[in-house]
């Protein structure tokens, strides 16, 4: 167990390609870390240059405190578990997991007794004398995490562990691999590029972008306050609405309407020096069904009328989504998060489309006009250009 | 339907069985009438039947009595053995250099070993003649392995490089981080699940050994080196006025024996799909 410590570590390929710049992450002993990213981010260049498969060009990377660029991947004393589990398919599923300690030439009795402990906590047990061609892929995927924690390494390190298994075992794993992490209380990196497998998990989650970190914190602190667009966009499911306004003087003129900015967030804005064009994001659980609302509670807020093109009940609530006429928010960094999404066409018609979650009492129905609400406080103003949160605060 | 599509396949069946004998037949007649000419006795060798008229041994226990045969299948065996396990221990390490590492060269080296695989052969006899003749390579054991090794490495580097491709690269990282030194990855990981790829290229390169004609009779002037189909070529009867044709029938089969013992032995470790189940489901 170990605290890791990476300073500007940059990841430059010979060709010229930058995949990691200046990264300064500070994973404290016993964290569990999770790097996020559309694809192409760097977040797994940065976990193989951590494992020590990939040199750093530039930086340094600290294990308990002590420099480990040069040191290969084998006396760094982290285990890994890849995206493809990577089992040795000659071996059995006792042998699989025994390969790391015969390599450090651990006696016979306690191999054993570390890989039956190992397969007691995976619950591997009956399944110790078969080879991986036999598994399920839940199993293979736990013997990948079993060859990893027999040998009680300083940190763990996992490369998207649960994106080959179907959607509900992945929910499951997903539990397992966090219990886990908790009983052994060993550090954890965790990369994946599920934002709701990043909200989960982690303990702090880091997002990149283009190789470089976005973002450090808790998932919910990411969540209430993203420092900007690209941060907001990737977290939160379904994500943020983004709605391109005009502010002047407090007033915010967008295809909702004008609405009249509270005092908070003016103040916010005229400290971060906002532009006359900026992008308001608002969370969809901010809308509300106006009917809904209690009177003493709608004067903070902001009510438009719409028609609702889709409503979907999930039960405990309802999405419903409007296309509002105007032109869509653009930026360089909605571009890149819709093409990451694949939504990039999808969303092609014109005008801004808009989900909000309202509550299941609503009687607001398909093709028809509803009154809609939503709070006026929890706006979020992003920069356009820079993609920089205006009403970003610390707390 | 089902008596329809059964009809079908029987008829399909049929003609495949058809087919199947007559390529059979047409590969292994000349085996057969070479088995039965080698049980012949002297006085039906000629006799124009197929099936011998009297069974005999006395061709197989004369050839076993000749040096000149059973010191030319000690050579022949030593020679094609040698050269069959340097050529797969400097293929495979090649092979996997080729696959995996990217070093200045490599497709030259990749060029190289192929136009070697191309040349012709005979072309290279008199050169080679003259060669080992000022190096007192003519006629011994090296001067014939060095010239098979040179000519089954190509085959053996390409034939390897290919299944080493096909062993997921994320294995041999895995093993990394499991603490291996890259010496032990390749040894305990990567060389085993090779292991068909390496048995498929020694029964090719060894029967390019075995089967050699053009170099053996070449490079080689008395039974100290000298292989099987060369011994067989000098064969004559006990005496001038004898035809050695039971005897050369006789050290025909005896000489195939090794070459199916080899590809029986290896063919079970050959084994299909070893790697599956390595990664993904």
């Amino acid at each position: 167990m170990a605290e890791i410590v990476l300073d500007k570590v940059t990841k430059k390929y010979p060709d010229g390609a930058l995949a990691v710049q200046e990264v300064d992450i500070e994973i404290a002993d016993g964290e569990f870390i999770i790097l996020v990213g559309p694809s192409g981010c760097g977040k797994s260049t940065t976990l193989n240059m951590i494992a020590g498969l990939e040199d750093i060009t530039t930086g340094e990377l600290r294990i308990g405190g002590e420099r480990v660029n040069e040191r290969a991947p084998k006396d760094r004393d982290i285990a890994m578990v890849f995206q493809s589990y990577a089992l040795y398919p000659h071996m059995t599923v006792r042998e699989n997991m025994a390969f790391p300690l015969r390599l450090a030439k651990v006696d016979n009795a306690t191999v054993e007794k570390k890989v039956n402990d190992a397969a007691d906590i995976l619950d591997l047990g009956q399944h110790l004398d078969r080879k991986p061609s036999n598994l399920s892929g839940g199993q293979r995927q736990r013997v990948a995490m079993g060859r990893a924690i027999v040998r009680s390494p300083k940190a763990f390190l996992m490369d998207e562990p649960l994106s080959n298994l179907d959607a509900k075992l992945r929910v499951q794993m997903r539990t397992s691999v966090s219990r886990l992490q908790k009983q052994l209380g060993t550090t954890m990196v965790y990369v994946t590029h599920d934002q709701t497998e990043a909200m989960t998990l982690g303990d702090r989650v880091v997002v990149m972008r283009g190789g470089a970190v976005q973002q450090i914190g808790a998932p919910q602190y990411l969540y209430d306050h993203p420092a900007n667009l690209f941060v907001a966009g990737f977290i939160g499911s379904p994500s943020m609405n983004f709605v391109p306004a005009g502010l002047e003087n407090g007033l915010l003129r967008s295809p909702l309407g004008d609405i009249q900015l509270t005092d908070r967030i003016r103040r916010l804005v005229e400290a971060a020096d906002a532009p006359s064009e900026v992008i308001v994001g608002i969370r969809p659980e901010h809308f509300e069904d106006s009917s809904l609302v209690e009177e003493h509670q709608r004067g903070g807020g902001h009510t438009f009328t719409s028609n609702v093109d889709v409503l979907e009940s999930m039960g405990s609530d309802k999405f419903a989504y409007f296309t509002l006429s105007g032109e869509q928010a653009t930026s360089a960094e909605l571009a890149e998060l819709a093409a990451d999404s694949g939504t990039a066409e999808a969303s092609g018609g014109g005008g801004v489309s808009l989900v909000t979650r309202i509550d299941a009492a609503s009687t607001a129905k398909e093709g028809e006009q509803a009154e809609i609400w939503f709070n006026a406080d929890k706006v979020q103003l992003f920069d356009p250009q820079s993609g920089r949160n205006l009403t970003y605060t610390e707390d | 339907m089902a008596g329809i599509g059964g009809a079908e396949t029987t008829a399909k069946k049929t003609r495949w069985g058809i087919l199947n004998a007559v390529v059979v037949i047409y590969a292994l007649f000349p085996v057969l009438w070479i088995v039965s000419l080698s049980f012949k006795s002297k006085d039906t060798l000629a006799d124009g039947n197929f099936i011998p008229r009297s069974w005999t041994f006395d061709n197989y226990s004369e050839i076993f009595k000749t040096t000149e045969f059973v010191r030319a299948l000690a050579n022949s065996i030593g020679i094609a053995l040698i050269a069959t396990a340097v050529a797969v221990v400097f293929g495979t390490m090649a092979a996997y250099a080729i696959a995996r590492l990217d070093f200045p060269g490599k497709s030259l080296l990749v060029g190289v070993s192929l136009l070697i695989a191309m040349f012709p052969q005979v072309s290279l006899v008199s050169p080679l003649f003259e060669i080992e003749r000022s190096l007192g390579l003519f006629d011994t054991w090296p001067g014939l392995i060095l010239p098979y090794i040179t000519f089954a490495l190509p085959l053996a580097i390409y034939t390897l490089s290919a299944f080493f491709r096909e062993i997921p690269w994320e294995l041999e990282k895995a093993a990394k981080m499991d603490g291996a030194t890259p010496g032990q990855a390749f040894r305990r990981v990567i060389a085993p699940l090779a292991a068909p790829g390496v048995f498929t290229t020694a029964i090719l390169v060894f029967i390019f050994c075995w089967n050699d004609f053009l170099f053996a009779i070449s490079l080689t002037s008395t039974e100290r080196s000298r292989t099987v189909p060369v011994a067989l070529s000098f064969f004559t009867g006990s005496s001038q006025f004898e035809d050695p044709t039971g005897s050369i029938a006789a050290a025909a089969v005896v000489i195939t024996i090794p070459i199916i013992l080899f590809v029986l032995f290896f063919q079970r470790r050959i084994v299909a799909g070893l790697t599956s189940g390595a990664v993904k489901g």
